[in-house]
């Protein structure tokens, strides 16, 4: 990895992250447990998609190979998403998704948190937008996650499983790869041991308020940046580029 | 065509650009202005040519597009020959920036607008108390921290008992 791609590719894994979750909540729009919660989710995917469009579009820019967000988005193959696998786990129950958004929101706040005061004056324009939202999704699945936890022995125990089976995707967030030491010495980007501590303490004292427990840090899954992906990242891929695959260029 | 066409004075000034926009509705709440919502950043005039600085309000907002052609139409129509958009990220477009004529306009319009400001402790924080842009009642609660846009929240009044919106501070 030389120093003149990791910028790029860093980018791309944002974009890569707010786009693959933003998809996935797309596809409860019209399907959420009540009214309140079908609003709240199409409000986050579409802020997910925003953010992802000003990572792609800076990713395109510094790559210099001509290639658009759409290009990125819609023309890439499943291995060259390099998203984390826990954003790519199907919606679940609500439970399911509701943990899932909390333990990313609760990284992914902290990373956009010190991106702000990273060297990179774009991406950290970008960042200070985007936390802005991600704080406002960060306290609604907070309080769902405490309104599960600590609701009836059938919700908590459920939300508890979604944690067991979930935990194994969050050692991933926090595993840096060569890109992630060049963002961190170049630009002052996000020191993710420094990130670590602080979202077991975020999400300990979450949880605490849940009544529920931390998942023993157990087998990690990974290889999502490499784009070694779940069986499930496949067919959301399929959805999502169908109609540019079948009609190339279509636009309106 | 002479020289001189290439050195006349434009025939506006800056002032003048910021009554145009005035004029341009957020589509989709059309009861205020850009420049109500504080999303314009400057005016730059260099002859025949204006660029307007402008703030998007949410990352995903689908109507930034929307009002940056408006206002590229806008300032045309009003025979500027040369008028561009540029997108100001920084410092991040907040509900703080929200004018206080602006304020006003929402809650004529059924919309209460921010309350308090958009730091950290007040975005992680609880829910506030919201008052009732029909009957100013103080008696209010929640229904949904989101509505029909990215914008706003769902509350109702206790007093009045008619559902409102709440422009939510970010």
């Amino acid at each position: 990895m030389s120093m003149n791609q990791a910028p790029s590719r860093y980018l791309l894994r944002l974009g890569d992250n707010a786009l693959i979750l933003g998809q996935r909540l797309i596809e409860i729009v019209a399907d959420g447990p009540e009214l309140e919660e079908e609003l709240a989710n199409a409000n986050f995917a579409l802020d997910y998609l925003g953010q992802a469009r000003m990572f792609y579009t800076y990713a395109g820019e510094l790559e210099n190979q001509g290639r658009t967000e759409d290009d990125f988005a819609f023309l890439r193959g499943n291995m060259e998403f390099q998203n984390l696998l826990l954003l790519e786990q199907p919606n679940g129950h609500f439970g399911d998704t509701i943990v899932r958004q909390f333990l990313f929101d609760s990284y992914y706040m902290l990373q956009l948190e010190a991106l702000c005061e990273c060297d990179d004056k774009r991406l950290a324009e970008i960042a200070a937008r985007a936390v802005k939202e991600i704080r406002y999704h960060l306290r609604h699945v907070t309080q769902w996650l405490v309104r599960l936890g600590d609701g009836t022995e059938e919700s908590h125990q459920r939300v508890q499983e979604s944690l067991a089976w979930l935990w194994r995707y969050t050692g991933e967030m926090f595993a840096g790869d060569p890109v992630d030491d060049i963002v961190r010495d170049e630009l002052k980007g996000p020191d993710l041991q420094v990130i670590h501590d602080e979202w077991r303490k975020d999400v300990r004292a979450a949880l605490d308020e849940a009544t529920l427990e931390l998942p023993v840090d157990e087998w990690m899954q990974s290889g999502g940046r490499e784009g070694r992906h779940t069986e499930h990242l496949g067919y959301l891929i399929a959805e999502m580029q169908y109609l540019q695959r079948a009609y190339p260029g279509a636009s309106w | 065509m002479t020289m001189s066409a290439f050195t006349v004075e434009n025939s506006f000034s800056e002032q003048q650009v910021w009554d145009w926009l005035q004029e341009i509705p957020d589509p989709e709440v059309p009861i205020v202005s850009v420049v109500d919502l504080g999303m314009i950043r400057g005016i730059s005039i260099e002859q025949d040519a204006v660029e307007v600085a402008v703030s998007p309000t949410y990352s995903g907002c689908p109507a930034t597009e929307v009002i940056e052609r408006s206002i590229v139409a806008e300032l045309q129509r009003r025979g500027v020959a040369n008028a561009s958009v540029k997108r100001v990220l920084s410092p991040p477009w907040t509900t703080d920036w929200i004018s206080d004529a602006g304020k006003q306009k929402l809650r004529r319009y059924g919309i209460a607008p921010p309350v308090g400001s958009s730091s950290k402790r007040d975005l992680l924080g609880g829910p506030k108390l919201v008052p009732c842009p029909r009957c100013g009642g103080t008696q209010t609660s929640l229904v949904s921290e989101f509505g029909s846009t990215a914008c706003k929240a769902s509350y109702k009044c206790d007093d009045c008992l008619e559902p409102f919106e709440y422009f939510k501070c970010i």
